[in-house]
Formats: structure tokens, sequence, C-alpha cells
């Protein structure tokens, strides 16, 4: 579970995130969506302790971020949107590192390690330097290392992207059983149809603030209308795309 | 199979034991590991010359270090003192620079590497990071220092007869040594970051510069090491040993190292100064803990900001567009993009900051050159500029290294653009050659001109040395461009570690080859002349006509070769 209350972050005069109130409950998954620059990044790297609040407070499974860094990041696996691998470590060292950032070691360590890699059709290539590896096999690696010392939370930003799609449908698969398991999943993500067809709520950032929040009945019915949540998206968002467009084609 | 997976996962109630510093510092080693496992081609002959080039080297020092100290030995009263006075004024310039690169390593380790993000995410406690960073730093910014004073250390060993037990000594001594500022640094580090919350990773560094330079010089002047070249100085001999005897700067862990080696060797017992090295380094690494425990995710977060608020970065700069419109669009906007990528890397800005105390220290020794006193003659005033020369292409050779070399590797995951483009490769070239020569020239001309005012040289002395320098620049530029196109780097993330690769030292070995020959090309004939002078002897000006040319066509070929075969070797080039 995930509380964040009164949630703010200011860079200088820049304020990335305002007054930000979200729940995100067990068995839970999550969408954040919101167009670039709209602080949804920022409010991953502040949920995974990486940039500390201006104001406001953030709750990992009970264990209050600020006030106890480590109970509450034992309970999280965060996925940053621009991952760093050492690129001279293996696909199982370094889950073995990352499992081991988590007090994890052991047989156990490598069981899941195997299975998350088998999984993610890494098992060839875990004894490969991580150099080796393709953009998505990176993506997988890291995804798997988010899962290795079992989480209660999982924060992920912008999970899809270089995945080809038997490793998109298996992603899938495994946040929605993650889940039904009691376990939440909070992910941001561009691409809308992933977000329609997977999550169980919706919260779209706009300027920093969460300008809209509910199932996709609910954010039907804030905005009066049966669209899909792309045209949610753009209604909430600003629809002067297609205008800009021509004014850009035309200069 | 997924639910197997999901099962397998299931959340983590209880709670493990924490990751401690080892944990952190495992991939490292395991990297280190790999990298021997994983030869490439080529690997085995780099390995061969890197380690024929230390060989050599190491050997050298050792040579001459110990016929000096032997040398020492033979000097009754003195020799001794003289012995610790000069490990204690090395120790001293080892000290300052080790005290700067880890202020700079550790602002690296501890708040700018790209895996801080994955380690600020788990649940590892800042004591642990601390101390696995504080190995890193150690070992980051000591290894070039470490390397070197075997060397030194063993000849002390060896002349003073301190037999095998003396090894475990050294290690004793010099353990602390490198520890100490590598505490310091990373402590003044995390200070600063604090201080400076919003601004940029320059701003810091400017101020760690300033700090620096200050220390640096002050601690060089503290040490007034030129008084030592002049004996007849002092009002007696006694007073000379007196000196000699007297600590300049007692309060300082090199003097303490100096001590402890000259008291083991000569048979005493040194466990005062060991003590102190250790209490020191204990004490300093008692307080970075603390400091960094309760400090670091704040600073880190703070670094994270800095980081994040580009809109601060001038992207617009007319007068420099205006200035540089005789160029034409192309030309333009490739020197402005060379310029700007430099301005905005704090990668490359730290390197900048070595060097500026490197330059600072190197003016300041010529200032402070005893050239006034008995037997110092015009003569010999007029022929140090040609040492000089050489000194001075050294310093341009390493800046060459660091800023000119990497030029080509940093294109890396941009090379597709410029690939793509229908931009002559030779445009390309020419950007970088000359965005590096023009201000290695300024520079030139500041140091060799700066330091000849200094030591009041002749006009003629002063024209050859300049002529010569402004010669030097555009080899050494090219021969950075080359060999930094010929041994790129395209995947590193750090800009300060392209140059000592492989091809980085192959570069500084052909440098200084070039650098030898101008300066006997040019300083031989010209001190010829200036002997010649000094005696009243009859001089020839054609004498002078040969090894000039030779010198000027030596600067053109090597500027020219490494030019086309740059340009061959990037049309060819199949990346991005």
């Amino acid at each position: 579970m995930i509380e964040i209350s009164s949630l703010s972050k200011r860079f200088g005069e820049f304020t990335a995130v305002r007054q930000l109130d979200l729940v995100v409950p067990a068995g839970e998954l999550f969408g954040f969506l919101g167009p670039n620059g709209a602080g949804k990044t920022t409010t991953m790297r502040m949920i995974a302790g990486i940039l500390q609040p201006t104001a406001g407070s953030i709750r990992i499974a009970g264990h209050d971020l600020l006030a106890h860094p480590l109970q509450a990041k034992r309970a999280l696996g965060f996925i940053p949107d621009r991952p760093f691998i050492y690129e001279k470590l293996t696909g199982i060292e370094f889950l073995r590192f990352s499992a081991g950032l988590y007090g994890e070691a052991g047989p156990d360590v490598d069981r899941r390690g195997h299975e998350l890699l088998a999984l993610f059709d890494l098992e060839p290539w875990r004894d490969e330097l991580v150099e080796s590896y393709s953009h998505g096999m990176r993506q997988k690696l890291i995804i798997a290392s988010a899962f290795v010392h079992r989480p209660a939370v999982i924060v992920v930003d912008e999970p899809m992207v270089g995945l080809d799609p038997k490793s998109s449908k298996i992603l899938k698969d495994l946040f929605r059983e993650y889940t039904r398991r009691g376990h939440t999943v909070m992910m941001s993500t561009h691409t809308l149809e992933i977000a329609e067809g997977m999550c169980d709520r919706i919260g779209i950032m706009q300027r920093g603030e969460l300008v809209a929040c509910g199932t996709m009945d609910e954010l039907r019915a804030s905005t009066g209308h049966d669209d899909a949540l792309e045209d949610i998206f753009l209604r909430l968002t600003g629809d002067r795309v297609a205008r800009e467009l021509v004014e850009v084609l035309d200069a | 199979m997924r639910e197997a997976a999901a099962a397998g996962v299931a959340a983590n109630v209880a709670s493990p034991p924490e990751a401690g510093a080892w944990s952190l510092l495992r991939p490292k080693w395991q990297m280190a590991r790999n990298r021997t496992r994983h030869h490439q081609q080529g690997d085995l002959r780099r390995i061969v010359v890197v380690s024929l080039v230390a060989l050599g080297f190491w050997s050298g020092a050792f040579v001459l270090a110990l016929k000096l100290l032997r040398y020492f030995r033979n000097a009754e009263d003195i020799g001794a003192l003289l012995a610790a006075k000069l490990l204690a004024m090395i120790l001293l310039s080892f000290g300052s620079i080790l005290l700067l690169s880890n202020t700079i390593a550790a602002l690296s380790n501890f708040f700018l590497a790209r895996d801080l993000d994955q380690l600020a995410a788990a649940p590892v406690r800042s004591g642990a990071l601390y101390r696995a960073r504080l190995a890193e730093t150690v070992l980051h910014s000591s290894w070039m220092v470490a390397l070197l004073l075997v060397p030194l250390v063993g000849a002390y060993g060896v002349a003073y007869r301190g037999g095998p037990d003396f090894i475990l000594f050294a290690l004793a001594v010099f353990a602390p040594f490198l520890l100490i500022p590598a505490a310091l640094g990373s402590g003044v580090t995390l200070l600063l970051v604090n201080v400076f919350p919003a601004r940029r990773t320059r701003d810091l560094l400017s101020v760690i510069a300033a700090l620096a330079v200050a220390g640096l010089v002050l601690l060089f002047r503290a040490a007034r090491p030129e008084q030592l070249a002049r004996p007849e100085g002092f009002a007696n001999f006694m007073q000379f040993v007196a000196a000699l005897d007297t600590p300049s700067s007692p309060w300082l862990p090199s003097e303490w190292v100096s001590e402890a080696v000259v008291k083991y060797l000569s048979g005493k017992a040194a466990w005062q100064p060991l003590l102190r090295l250790w209490g020191v380094a204990a004490v300093l690494v008692g307080i970075g803990h603390l400091l960094y425990a309760r400090g670091w995710r704040r600073a880190y977060s703070m670094a994270q900001e800095g980081a994040t608020k580009r809109g601060t970065a001038r992207t617009g700069r007319p007068w420099l567009d205006r200035v540089l419109a005789f160029l034409g669009p192309l030309r333009r906007e490739l020197v402005l993009k060379e310029l700007r990528v430099f301005a905005r890397d704090s990668t490359q800005w730290s390197q900048l900051v070595l060097l500026a105390v490197l330059l600072v220290v190197y003016v300041a020794n010529v200032r402070y050159l005893p050239l006034t006193g008995d037997g110092v003659t015009v003569l010999l005033r007029n022929l140090i500029p040609f040492l000089n020369l050489a000194l001075a292409g050294f310093v341009l050779a390493s800046i060459a290294a660091r800023f000119v070399f990497p030029s080509v590797s940093l294109e890396g995951r941009a090379l597709w653009l410029l690939r793509s483009s229908p931009l002559p490769i030779r445009e390309l070239l020419w950007a970088k050659f000359w965005v590096g020569a023009v201000p290695l020239l300024l520079l030139a001309l500041l140091l060799v001109g700066a330091t000849n005012v200094m030591l009041r040289v002749q006009p003629f002395v002063h024209i050859v040395s300049l002529v010569s320098i402004t010669a030097l620049v555009f080899p050494l530029t090219a021969l950075a461009l080359g060999y930094g196109t010929f041994y790129p780097r395209f995947d590193t993330e750090n800009a300060a570690q392209i140059p000592t690769s492989f091809g980085g030292l192959l570069f500084m070995i052909t440098a200084i080859g070039l650098i030898g020959a101008i300066a006997f090309l040019a300083g031989r004939p010209a001190a010829r002349w200036i002997v010649a002078e000094h005696f009243g002897r009859v001089r020839d000006p054609l004498d002078m006509v040969m090894p000039f040319a030779l010198g000027v066509l030596v600067c053109m070929v090597g500027t020219a070769l490494p030019l086309v075969l740059a340009r061959r070797k990037l049309e060819t080039l199949e990346r991005g």
C-alpha cells in the first residue's frame, strides 16, 4: 500500500509536484499518466526515496519513508525510467547484487533469480556480461531485479519501453498475478491502451497536480463523455494538439 | 510459470539482515574479475606495453632516487636530514594532490555516480554506503600516487638498509597517509553539497578549485623549498642544519610519515608518528561516518535537484554567435556545439580544476626559483627557458590528453546524428582541432611568456621559446585528436576515464617524444648561440637554420598526418 499525503516538490522556483494526495491500496494496479514534465517521475523518485520531498509524507506498506526509510524501502521494488546496470556484471551477478542490497543472499535468491530469468527468456544469457545485452534484455533484467527481493510494493516508471510483444505480455500477466496476490503496483506509462487494459485505477497528473483519479468508469463520468482513455487524457491535459500540429506544419 | 514466479516473489515479511559495505563493493570486485576473464582482441598487447612503460618508469625512478639517497648518505651531519626533508617535501606535494583528487572523486562517488539511484532506493544504511564509497574513493584517487611511491619508498628502504620488515612498516605508515585525504575530502564534499543545494556541480567545483589552489600554494610556500637550495642564505652552517631539522609543517601527515620512515630506518622508535597517523585517520573516518550517516540522503537529494534544474543553462550566446559568424553556419554550429558541450560537462570541468592547480604550482615554482644568488649567471637564466619549454610542452600534452583526446569518444552515442547527416568528416575534425588548439595556444603563450618574464630572459630567447611552443601546440592537438580517433571509448560514462586508456598512454608517449625533439631542435642551437654570445665567440646564424627548419617540418608533418589518418578512420567507422 502506498499512502501519499500533501506531497510537494520544488526545484528552486519551479514546483514539480504540488500538494499531491493519493492512496494506492494493496492488491491494486495503479496507472500513473500525464504529459511529459507533469511530475510523474519526480513523484516516483520521491516514493523510491531518491528525492526528498519539500513537504508532505509518504508511507509504504505502513512505514513512513522519511521517518523510517530502511523499513519502507525494504517493502519497495523500484524500476526507474532510465536504469543503470553495471556493464561488466553478468545477469545473475546483477540479480544477486540487487537482492544483496535488501540483505538477501543464498540458494533462495539464486532460485528466484533463475525463475525470473527463465520467465523473461534470459536464462541462456545469465552468465553473459550485461554489456552484450540488447536494450530490451536490460529492461527485462531490471524488472527481474525489482522482483527478486519479493517486495510488497512495485513502483515502475515506463516498464514497457523496449520490450518485445512476448515480454510485454509476460510483464502484464506478472503484474496482474502479483496484485491478485495482494501486492501493489504503481506504474507510469505513456501507452494509454496498456493503462486502460491493465490498471484498476488511473491517475492523471498535469503541471504537478493530480487532475483526475479513478477507475475508467469514474474518469468517463468526470468528463461527461463515453470516451476511450486517449480522449479523456487529451480533454484533461489540453486538446490543442491537432490545432498546434497544423500551425507547426504551416510555420 | 508466471504464477509460480509471482508466488516465488511473494512479499517478504520478515526483516532480513542489512546490506553491509562489502555487499556494495562486491559488484566492483566482480566487474574487475570479469574484465580479466573476458579478454578482447589486443588486450595482451596493451598489457605488455603498459607493463613495460610502468616497469621502465619504476626502474628509472628507483635508480635515480637510490643514487640521490646514497649521495645523501655520504654527506655526514646533514645527509639523513636532507633525506628526511626530501621525503617530506615529496609527500607534501602528494598529499595536496591526494586531497584535491579525493575531494573530486568523492563528489563523483558519493553524489554523481549513476548506480547511486539504485542504492538510494534500497534499504542500505548511509554508514555502509560511506564505508564502501570511501574505499572506492581511496582506490580511485590514490592508485597513481601509490604506484609512484613504490620506487621512492623502495629506494629509501634499500639505501638505508631497511630490510624486509620495512615493507610491512611502509604499508602501515602509508595506509593512513592515503586514508586521511580521502576521509577529509569526502567530508568537505558533503559539507559543500549541503551548502550549495540547488546549484550545479560546476559551481561546487569552482569553490573546490579556489580552495584547492589557495591551499596548495600556501602549503608549498610553507615548505620554502628554495631556501634549501641556497645554503649561503643562512648565517652559518648550524642554522642551515637547524632549518633542515625543523619540520616546515609539523601538523601535516606528510611530515609524520617522513618522520616515521626516517626514524625507523635509523633504528629509532617510530611508534609516535605512526600512532598520530592512525589516530587522525580513525578520527576523520569516524567523523565522516557520522556526517554521512546523518546527512547523505538529504545531500544526495539536493545533488539530484542540482542535476535536474536544467532550465538555468544558458542556451543562447548571441555574442559568441556573432563572433563566430565568419565561419559560416556549419562550422559555427560545430564549434558552438563543442564549446557548449565542454562547458556543461562537469566531469570535464573537474579535470580543469586539477590542471589549474598544477599550473599555479608550476608558475609559482618558477617565480620562486633561486636565480639571484651566487653562481647564478645570466647564462643559466637564459638556458632555463629551454627546459621550461619541455616542461610547458608536457603540461600542454597533459591538457590535450584530458580535453582533446576524449573529444571523438564523447561523440559516442551522438555519432549516428553526425554520420547520417551530410556533414563532411573533415569539418567535424576541423572544429574539434581548432576548439582544442586555440585555447591551448593561448595557454601556451601565457605560460611560457609569463615564466620568461619572471626569469628576465633575453629577447632572442623569448622569441625562440614562444615560437617553439606555438609550433608545438598544433601537432600536440592533432596527435591527441588522431589517437583519440584510433582508440575511441564510446561507451564510457565518465570523460575523465578516457585519457587513462591505452590510446591515451600511446598519445602521451608520442607527445613526449615530439616535445623532446622540438626542445632539442630549438634549444640546442639557441643555447649554443647564447653561450657563444656570452663568451664573446663568433656566432653564425646559419647554424640555427637547419635545426629550426627541421623542427618546423616535424611540426607540420605531426599536424597533418594525424588529421588525415583520423579523417580516414572516422569515414570508415561503422557505428551508430
